[in-house]
């Protein structure tokens, strides 16, 4: 199918696109448009005004400034993938932005556009409430900074008003060495995925866990963090008993259910995809012999 | 815009997508538009040297860049090594996702002049054959990269 009909406007600073924004009635912000546009050929989304933020500089770019990496909003997810800053600072992130669609889609698609989409199967999404990013959004009206889990408020829904442009995303470091874990599942390398986990762990010298995150997508109509796993681990001693003790929380869980996959498979798949995300996590930091 | 080296100005309509410039207003058909919502990948041209899907793109986006679409690839007349190593190992039937394919492999064998296999078929992913050509696709790819190698060295 074909879109309707819009008019199109290409704001060349963030003020002019503030500004169209605030002004205009019915209108999208067009990011990398590899959401929005299928949604519009499809005629599930018909804006009158398409505000493209493609030719704004101040929105792209990755910085690494006290322990923080700032991504701005249009930076394109191929360059998250390759940027030398992200693999070595945040490599969970490097690792989820592999099953990030698909080579084409990574060459277009933006971090803040995927996090504004807020789909609950998304890894950035996932990825930006693992790590505990804060999204900077701005208006006329002033900038405020959300973190990830308000932001992230539910089924392709996110906590800013109609006016407000995603800028930036703060992803606050882990300590160098702290060990990570990426596991999804889906039909297809790079399709939304039926069920991810996203595992990040810090250890003290006698094995005990200080510092653990994890994160589930294609579970819930947000991703969500398994704040009883990490309670069952933090203090702990880590080892293979302690990471089934934590997988075993996802019985709590009570998953969406579609074409894709029952609630019980789905249960299922976020057990074993955190027990392998933990795993992993234990040994990409060399932090256990085995698990 | 510059479509394979060549200028264009047009008149157009803000919903007109890239993939229906370049067929409908340059006459460019070789580039295939199969489901319009990104997920088959045979529209896939380069845009300013990367690959992206003409159907998720606006042309008005793409206002002074560079799109390269499959005609670019035989000069002359003469099958490209891509497309010669295509035609060798049967890698296609019907010939619809065809220069999806082309245009993505040979966005792969710019950037990793060596890939192997499981690189070949990562890359694949995003595009779509229906009449299940992908062994002969990937022997053809990989065929291709080897022709270059040795294209490169003579």
């Amino acid at each position: 199918m074909k879109p309707a009909p819009f008019d199109y406007h290409r704001p060349i600073s963030l003020d002019e696109a503030l500004d169209l924004l605030s002004n205009l009635e019915n209108a999208k912000i067009l990011a990398g448009g590899q959401s929005l546009i299928a949604m519009m050929n499809f005629r599930f989304v018909q804006p009158d005004h398409l505000v493209d933020l493609a030719r704004i500089p101040e929105l792209t770019g990755i910085e690494e400034r006290d322990g923080v990496i700032r991504i701005g909003a249009m930076t394109r997810q191929r360059d998250l993938e390759f940027s030398d800053v992200i693999a070595q600072r945040l490599p969970l992130v490097k690792a989820g932005l592999a099953h990030v669609g698909h080579r084409q889609t990574r060459n277009r698609g933006t971090i803040g556009g995927s996090l504004s989409h807020a789909d609950p199967s998304a890894e950035l999404p996932m990825l930006a409430l693992a790590q505990d990013a804060t999204i900077e959004v701005r208006s006329t009206r002033g900038a405020r900074r959300l973190p990830a889990r308000e932001f992230l408020r539910g089924y392709l829904d996110v906590a800013i008003e109609l006016d407000e442009i995603v800028t930036a995303v703060e992803f606050p470091c882990w300590r160098a060495g702290h060990g990570w874990g990426f596991h999804e599942f889906a039909r297809r390398h790079g399709d939304f995925a039926i069920a991810g986990a996203a595992a990040l762990l810090e250890l003290g010298e006698d094995q005990t866990v200080e510092r653990v995150s994890i994160t589930l997508n294609g579970v819930d109509v947000t991703p969500v963090r398994l704040t009883s796993a990490e309670d069952v681990m933090r203090g702990r001693r880590l080892d293979a008993e302690l990471i089934c003790a934590a997988a075993a929380e996802t019985r709590h869980l009570e998953p969406l259910e579609d074409a894709h996959a029952g609630a019980v498979y789905r249960r299922h798949l976020a057990k074993m995809l955190t027990q392998r995300a933990l795993g992993d996590a234990a040994k990409a930091g060399a932090l256990i012999a085995s698990v | 815009m510059r479509v394979n080296g060549v200028h264009y100005e047009r008149e157009i309509e803000p919903r007109m997508t890239l993939g229906d410039f370049l067929r409908h207003e340059i006459g460019l058909t070789g580039t295939h538009l199969g489901c319009e919502h990104g997920v088959c990948g045979a529209c896939t041209v380069l845009i300013d040297g990367r690959t992206g899907r003409s159907c998720l793109a606006f042309a008005m986006q793409e206002d002074g860049s560079e799109i390269t679409t499959v005609e670019s690839l035989a000069q002359g007349g003469e099958l490209n090594i891509l497309q010669q190593a295509f035609q060798d190992h049967h890698a296609l039937q019907c010939g619809f996702c065809t220069p999806g394919m082309l245009m993505t492999l040979t966005e792969l064998l710019r950037d990793n002049q060596n890939p192997n296999e499981t690189e070949v078929r990562e890359t694949l992913t995003g595009n779509l054959c229906r009449c299940t050509g992908y062994a002969a696709i990937v022997e053809a790819a990989l065929d291709a990269a080897q022709r270059l190698a040795a294209a490169r060295e003579a």
